[in-house]
């Protein structure tokens, strides 16, 4: 068993009080490289103050943030932040800054060559489908909500910091939009490699987006776990309750073919690819899918537009084998 | 459709001083803005730091704003003296509100999200002030430097009542003259440049944000270039002359000055007639006009300057009574006359210094000159019934001394009671009381006789040459032929326009008449 590399941000005990208020009281975590953490809670759980503990825009009472093994406090705040990709709900563009020298902002105070620079933002924003040649020159105002929150991504993303902070990044979008974004961020290759911290009170895109999540209320850690940790094994009341209302929906999204179905339903000659590794793939009908897709898509899929000789049975079986599967992870956590 | 007529030839007369006010005009706003942006911006930067202290701070530049304007000057003239000092200190004072208040409102205008959002990326302090929230603020503090602008070319008018020039000169000389076109020559350029400011500041407003900072870069370097303007004119020259608004309007004053005595280097500003005495006293001026027989002349250490070319026109006293007075009561023509020809300008000004500066009262001085001179009688009882002498006197300590010494006389060698009707006012209530029969006598003077209440032809001013007899004769001769009006034996004394120096330096200059300060300005 190789050693686990060290955490990129590990947070010690940290507190913030604003006068007989406690914001955030004794929080903990580590995070690996490339690790997706959501900050998730009611308003005024006190996320957002702790994200902002992350960057030194708020000051801990109590507590330390090691960020690569080094206390925050040894950096001047400025020099951190420049190393830290930040991201808020209100985008907060320079208004009076071109779409490109927004997106330059942090590669200059860097010192960046400017040729550099310019390609690098170019890059960025053709792959957040704004291309350059006719966004660059334009200005905040002409931007439309999605627009704005893309540049306010490539504008984090510029100098590629190794970690990405994000406050309600889609929350200012309508529900169109937003899920659309939602799916480019996901399957953004910049993001993929980087430590994230993304703070949400939407349940489903914590869902959606997190390797673990971070469940806060009045300041306190709640429950620290993978989504599936918080779904099936919910450490009290109150994270229980707080997914009641979503519950089916997100187990959906949670539990996967590899889950819910047992090894002889998965197809052989996948196996000997893969070789070592746990089944990868589930012929479901006429399709194969990976094992690792949700009970969700494979719905979707399954209900898709296109007919398939015989989609209520597999349907049926799908949904079977799902509630079975849900039984199982009951049982499981009542022992 | 006259007054335009007029207004243009008033121009075309005066187009280098018109030019030069402008320019001064310019300059006092400009210097003064660039005091109140230099102040402003930093302060109002750091109310938005530190917001607790905002509202003392606007607090205080809002009362300084209430301070009327003239209120103001008069505060700093005892600290700052008089000049360009206390004028655009006011200005930087009124435009120190709008630019501090415009400042802080712009860079609170500025969205948090954004400050946020800058300081998240990086941005120190400093560079989150200069590049993200003062280029933010801009067009709000543009607005306030533009109410600033138009506030400073307004009130700058009045720089001319401290001897800082600018467009009011024309304005307090018309006032003073009450001649409208005057008045309109200096009103409507700086109307004009209130205006030409807002347009000019309103259309760079609107400008982006980014050409906004190129602009009040520009601003910057501006405003000094301008203020520079201003210290032009009073490069040259080793005199200044400071003159009261009327005395450099009317024809009788500086301007026949000028052409008798070609006085044309002398370099000159315009200030309140209060002021121009403490402007010399002070050494703010060299060169002032004032009055032969002011008591200040005495209390300030100044040198009438002799008018050897008879420039101005003779102003003796004397007194003017109605005949009916003389023949009902013959004796008193002799007591009258006790007093011709005793008050010289020396004495006069020492008279009305003691009322002026020692704040005696008039009877007393009265008295006391009387007393020294030999004339003084006890007052006698006047009997009940006995007739009435009516004395009138204008409106300043010379007429009431005047009038106390000539009750003082009656009182003392007559039987006759007297009542004195001081305080009537101008000339004009004075000589209509006389006529009417209100009052039965007051003092004169000859050259307000001939030049304010009977106004001859011109032709006939210049054949009577300025000579005081020839004055007297006319106004005499007139004055019984169209008002029955009588007027006696003069006093002596001539109080009219003079220039005056400072003794000490007029000594040292080795000047003693009009002519010799005009020699001297030619050697210069």
């Amino acid at each position: 068993m190789p050693t686990a590399p060290p955490p990129v941000i590990r947070v010690s005990h940290l507190g913030k009080r604003y006068g007989a208020h406690a914001v955030v009281q004794d929080v903990s975590f580590a995070l690996a490289a490339g690790e997706t953490l959501v900050l998730l809670g009611p308003s005024g759980c006190g996320k957002t103050t702790l994200l902002k503990m992350l960057n030194r825009l708020v000051e801990p009472d109590s507590g330390t943030v090691e960020i690569n093994n080094g206390n925050v406090l040894a950096q001047r705040p400025e020099t951190l932040r420049r190393g830290i990709g930040y991201v808020i709900q209100q985008v907060g563009l320079l208004p009076h800054y071109t779409v490109a020298e927004n997106v330059a902002v942090v590669p200059r105070l860097l010192g960046h060559a400017p040729a550099a620079i310019r390609a690098r933002t170019a890059a960025l924003l053709t792959r957040l489908h704004l291309p350059p040649e006719r966004y660059a020159g334009q200005y905040p105002h002409q931007l439309s909500g999605g627009q704005q929150q893309r540049v306010g991504l490539a504008r984090a993303l510029a100098a590629d910091p190794p970690i990405v902070l994000l406050d309600e990044p889609f929350g200012a979008l309508d529900p169109l939009t937003r899920a659309s974004i939602r799916r480019e961020f996901r399957e953004l290759d910049e993001l993929r490699r980087k430590t994230v911290v993304l703070v949400t009170h939407d349940v489903t895109e914590a869902f959606e987006l997190a390797d673990r999540i971070l469940l806060l209320d009045a300041g306190r850690v709640q429950q620290l776990g993978t989504p599936r940790e918080l779904l099936f094994r919910p450490a009290n009341d109150f994270v229980r309750r707080f997914f009641a209302a979503e519950r089916l929906a997100l187990q959906l999204r949670t539990l996967t073919l590899g889950d819910v179905f047992s090894v002889e339903k998965f197809a052989a000659e996948q196996d000997k690819e893969t070789a070592g590794a746990p089944a990868a793939s589930v012929a479901l009908g006429s399709t194969v899918f990976n094992a690792q897709t949700t009970v969700h898509e494979a719905l979707e899929s399954l209900t898709g537009a296109e007919p398939s000789p015989s989609p209520r049975c597999t349907v049926a079986e799908l949904m079977a084998a799902f509630g079975a599967a849900l039984q199982r992870e009951e049982d499981a956590w009542k022992r | 459709m006259e007054t335009l007529t007029a207004l243009f030839a008033f121009w075309r007369e005066q187009a280098g001083k018109l030019g030069e006010q402008t320019l001064q005009h310019i300059g006092l706003t400009a210097a003064s803005l660039l005091l109140a942006v230099l102040l402003g911006v930093p302060l109002g930067l750091l109310l938005s730091r530190r917001p607790r202290w905002a509202p003392a701070v606007l607090g205080l530049a809002g009362v300084l704003q209430t301070v009327p304007s003239i209120a103001l000057l008069g505060f700093l003239i005892p600290l700052l003296g008089i000049g360009p000092k206390p004028a655009i200190f006011a200005l930087f004072l009124y435009s120190l509100l709008p630019i501090i208040r415009n400042t802080l409102a712009g860079v609170r205008g500025v969205a948090p999200a954004v400050v946020e959002a800058a300081r998240g990326l990086g941005l120190t302090d400093g560079q989150v002030l200069r590049r993200v929230e003062l280029p933010l603020a801009l067009p709000v503090l543009m607005a306030g430097i533009r109410t600033a602008t138009v506030i400073n070319v307004g009130v700058a008018t009045l720089a001319a009542y401290v001897a800082a020039g600018g467009l009011g000169e024309f304005i307090f000389g018309g006032i003073a003259l009450n001649n409208p076109v005057m008045i309109l020559a200096g009103a409507l350029p700086a109307a004009g440049l209130a205006l030409a400011f807002d347009a000019l500041l309103g259309g760079v407003q609107r400008l982006s944000t980014r050409r906004l900072e190129q602009v009040g870069a520009a601003l910057l370097v501006a405003l000094p270039l301008l203020g520079g303007l201003y210290l032009l004119p009073r490069a040259a020259g080793k005199l200044l002359a400071g003159f009261s608004p009327e005395f450099v309007g009317r024809a009788d004053g500086l301007p026949g000055l000028t052409r008798a005595y070609g006085l044309a280097h002398l370099p000159s500003v315009v200030l309140a007639p209060a002021l121009v005495y403490e402007a010399a006293r002070h050494a703010d001026v060299d060169v002032i006009d004032g009055y032969s027989t002011d008591g200040r002349i005495r209390a300030y250490g100044l040198r009438v300057l002799r008018d050897d070319r008879r420039v101005f026109p003779p102003y003796y006293a004397v007194p003017v009574v109605r005949p009916a007075l003389l023949r009902a009561h013959p004796e008193l023509s002799a007591v009258l006359a006790q007093l011709d020809g005793q008050i010289s300008d020396s004495a006069m000004t020492d008279l009305n210094y003691r009322a002026d500066y020692l704040h005696q009262d008039p009877k007393a001085i009265a008295e006391a000159f009387l007393r020294r001179r030999g004339l003084w009688r006890d007052p006698r009882p006047a009997a009940a019934g006995a007739p009435v002498v009516r004395l009138g006197s204008k409106i300043f300590a010379e007429q009431y001394i005047l009038a106390e010494l000539y009750a003082a006389l009656i009182r003392g060698n007559t039987a006759l009671a007297v009542q004195t009707k001081t305080g009537l006012g101008g000339t004009t209530i004075c000589f209509e009381a006389l006529r009417s029969g209100a009052i039965d006598m007051y003092p004169e003077y000859t050259g307000t006789g001939l030049l304010v209440l009977l106004q001859p032809r011109p032709a006939v001013v210049d054949s009577l040459g300025g000579r005081p007899a020839a004055v007297l004769g006319y106004v005499r001769a007139q004055f019984r032929r169209r008002y029955g009006l009588e007027w006696l034996a003069p006093l002596g004394f001539n109080n009219t326009y003079a220039l005056l120096m400072r003794q000490q330096q007029a000594r040292r200059l080795g000047i003693v008449s009009v002519s010799d300060l005009g020699g001297y300005l030619r050697r210069q």
